[in-house]
């Protein structure tokens, strides 16, 4: 393997395999892209991606406005809008919708986006993607239903033996089924396109994407077993009883692992799209695909911080699961080193000198590269936090607490959900052909989001180390607990104002994006490149296979007997509780 | 086949291989000192705490819950949790002195959480969960439920009150 020798500040490749000018294929494959007749694949990219992005944020929208009233509810500050039925209805609406819809649908929709433009290549069927999207859509409608009714007040996290109604269940699951239509695509359409140009490096940003389908394929099996094996049996009456901790194992090898499937489009974006926004190039291309890859078999197989607090996993797997969850610290720190160091190249390609000289050089006025620096950082914030959860011993401060709401809202929220916004301003024009209706708007519209963040999660962050917990609709413990709340709720409170106000603004921008004035020359759906753009990669960084032999050997070493001593332990079933019981 | 690495990269990648190891040897240090979550791995009848016949015994039935001393004069907390409170409800426990909570749910999930303590523990329906810990500053506290357990939720908690140990009687 030859090493360039290069260092941050020298950007000339010194050796061949590299490629400057924008990585060959790219070049002339975009040529054939100007002509007059849009090929299919820019017509699928257009609707599949409208489509599946506007469910999102249309999900999105509704779900707001659920969280200013939360913030409200909770925090004993507006007595006449306590109800507890309405609190648990609309937190688990809200959950459900910003961690199931909004994410799962904004996922596809860029991921078909992006995969059809980077790759030049159709998807291998319509009729399939579109099955996909409609039948992610029933399953939405279906679980809504009944979430607005306030039949299916369980949690996003809906644990045994608290019960839903069966609808419920049966949309979760067909969202689920819906969403691996897309993976289905994602990896169909990686593999077509290395038989179309064998031994060449797949685009940057289709390889994420493809890793990302590939860890929500395995991320989502164990929700589903937990549906098939135990919920739905007991729906249907062919079993009366369930046991919670099996329910909790299963969950747990999701719930990790789900929050990495919401934050690669983040990565992604910021790796594939945002150097050339920023008038740069990528640092490092190969260093981005192993991160991609540690970031898959990192992050599924160590859900068990999850259980730390749990009765019926033992100490030693707990243990075993800490070790694997600090692994996924090297991948977010290789993440924060390429994107900084991107960002860099860029502030000195433009103009900027000395130390700190670069940052003053940022494009500040470009949604795409303000949006990764302000996702950065709250990454950096964020990650602490999750060190805490993630540990051993400390965890037992925090769980369940407010501080782990604040910390996924500054995370989830935050850190993704502020790439969202970005790659929707990025890719408005270049779907509809007409002018972003307002950028102006649009980097105030970050920046509110961001400070909104910062004003609503780091109080919430002290409530939990002050002692409130999670998930409840009012505060009745201690007129002292109250005495040091309230104030915190009262900053809070303002910090969900401001983050309303900021969601509002982008939906105003997006939908006036549609009718703003056509442009002549939409801007072309163009990736960023690498300062050594790489033209050929390792195999094992263009490939899948060895990756899911992996991810089966070490899930089977940290699922393997924590599940299987569900069938000895001899537990006595609980019954079901809860709605439709 | 071409890889690319940076100088610069390949120091970081050092730094932060050496960070993921002190981190693991912080967790080590402490779980070796006997800080480990509670994770006693034990099963229980839960819809029958109050009989002898069920799995688990009666451990957790209405006459033996409570505070007792074990054969080595440790303090046991036997408690139960069900829809919405903790049973017995308040319970007095000395400053200082270490003692093991012992509790199980009647029904549905529920959790433990003494706030600005790292009393901390999930309940789950068929198991006992168990931890062993202190408090340290005197005062009263709610032990509250933090899991979602249905729409009394926020309602369910006792108290606790920390003593002096000195004044502390079983
Ligand atoms: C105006 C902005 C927002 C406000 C004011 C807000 C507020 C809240 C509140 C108060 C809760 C309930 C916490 C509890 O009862 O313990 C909650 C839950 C939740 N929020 Fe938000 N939120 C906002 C935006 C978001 C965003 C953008 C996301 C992610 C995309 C998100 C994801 C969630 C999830 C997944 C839950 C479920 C938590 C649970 O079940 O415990 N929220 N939010
Ligand atoms: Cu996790
Ligand atoms: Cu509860």
């Amino acid at each position: 393997m030859p090493i360039c020798s290069g260092t941050s500040k020298s950007f000339l490749p010194t050796n061949t395999n590299y490629d400057l000018s924008e990585g060959t294929y790219l070049l002339t494959m975009s040529m054939t892209d100007t002509g007059t007749q849009a090929p299919a694949y820019v017509k699928h990219a257009k609707w599949l991606g409208l489509s599946n992005m506007w469910v999102g944020f249309g999900a999105f929208a509704l779900a707001i406005p659920m969280g200013l009233y939360q913030v409200a509810e909770r925090s004993n500050l507006f007595p006449a809008a306590e109800s507890r039925e309405l609190y648990y209805t609309s937190v688990t609406t809200h959950g459900v919708l910003m961690a199931y819809v909004l994410t799962t649908f904004f996922i596809m929709g860029f991921g078909y986006f992006s995969a059809l433009h980077s790759l030049k290549q159709d998807v291998w069927s319509p009729l399939f993607s579109w099955t996909g999207f409609v039948i992610a859509l029933v399953g939405t409608v279906m679980a809504a239903v009944p979430l607005l009714l306030g039949e299916a007040s369980v949690m996003y996290t809906f644990y045994p033996p608290e019960m839903a109604v069966t609808p419920f269940y049966i949309g979760a699951a067909l969202l689920f089924v819906g969403s691996w239509f897309w993976c289905v695509d994602m990896v169909i359409g990686m593999m077509q396109w290395r038989r179309a140009n064998p031994g060449m490096a797949v685009p940057l940003v289709m390889f994420g994407t493809t890793m990302n389908a590939l860890l929500w394929l395995w991320t989502s099996m164990g929700a589903t077993l937990e549906v098939l094996i135990q919920i739905l049996p007991l729906k249907f009456g062919w079993v009366d009883t369930i046991d919670p901790g099996l329910a909790r194992t299963f969950f747990s090898w999701t719930l990790h692992a789900i929050v990495y499937f919401w934050l690669l489009p983040a990565y992604i974006a910021m790796y594939s799209i945002m150097p050339r926004e920023s008038g740069g190039k990528l640092f490092s291309d190969e260093l981005a695909r192993v991160a991609f890859v540690m970031l898959f078999i990192f992050s599924v197989p160590i859900g068990f911080h999850h259980l730390y607090m749990d009765p019926q996993q033992a100490a030693g797997w707990k243990l075993l699961h800490m070790f694997g969850t600090f692994m996924v610290a090297v991948p977010t720190f290789i993440t924060g080193f390429t994107i900084l160091a991107t960002l860099e190249v860029s502030g000195r390609l433009r103009g900027g000198k000395g130390l700190f000289g670069w940052i003053a050089k940022l494009r500040w006025n470009n949604p795409m590269t303000l949006a990764t620096i302000l996702s950065m950082m709250m990454l950096t914030a964020g990650g602490f936090g999750g060190v805490i959860n993630a540990s051993y011993s400390m965890n037992a401060l925090i769980h369940n607490t407010q501080w782990i709401t604040g910390h996924f809202h500054l995370i989830f929220g935050g850190t993704s959900v502020i790439m969202y916004f970005a790659v929707a301003y990025w890719a408005w024009p270049r779907i509809t052909g007409r002018k972003l209706a307002s950028r102006r708007m649009a980097l105030w519209q970050l920046w509110l989001w961001f400070w909104g963040m910062i004003v609503t999660t780091m109080p919430w962050h002290v409530l939990g180390l002050l002692g409130q917990p999670r998930r409840v609709d009012t505060l009745p413990y201690s007129d002292e607990l109250n005495a040091i709340w309230n104030p915190y709720e009262v900053v809070m409170f303002a910090g969900a104002v401001m983050l309303t106000l900021s969601a509002i603004m982008f939906i105003v921008v997006l939908v006036r994006s549609h009718f703003s004035e056509r442009l002549q020359q939409p801007p072309e759906v163009v990736f960023g490149t690498a300062i050594h753009q790489p033209l050929r990669v390792p195999k094992l960084l263009n490939s899948l296979a060895l990756w899911n032999w992996a991810m089966l050997v070490y899930m089977l070493a940290s699922y393997g007997y924590p599940l299987l001593q569900f069938v000895f332990l001899g537990t006595p079933q609980t019954i079901p509780f809860g709605f439709g019981e | 086949m071409a890889f690319h690495i940076d100088k610069l990269e390949k120091r970081w990648i050092y730094m932060v291989a050496g960070i993921v190891v002190m981190a693991w040897g912080i967790q080590i240090y402490y779980a070796a000192q006997g800080w480990h979550p509670p994770s006693n791995v034990e099963v229980i009848d839960s819809a029958q705490l109050h009989l002898a016949s069920g799995v688990g015994g009666d451990e957790f039935s209405e006459q033996n819950i409570g505070i007792k001393r074990d054969e080595n004069g440790m303090l046991v907390v036997t408690m139960v949790a069900a829809r919405y409170g903790f049973y017995p409800q308040e319970i007095t426990l000395p400053q200082g002195e270490p003692f093991k909570m012992r509790i199980a749910s009647f029904d549905v999930l529920h959790g433990i959480y003494i706030p600005l303590t790292n009393l901390n523990l999930m309940l789950v329906p068929g198991y006992v969960s168990e931890v062993t810990t202190t408090v340290n500053t005197l005062g009263d506290y709610p032990m509250l439920c933090h899991d979602f357990c249905g729409m009394g939720h926020a309602y369910m908690f006792g108290n606790v009150k920390i003593v002096p140990a000195d004044e502390y009687k079983l």
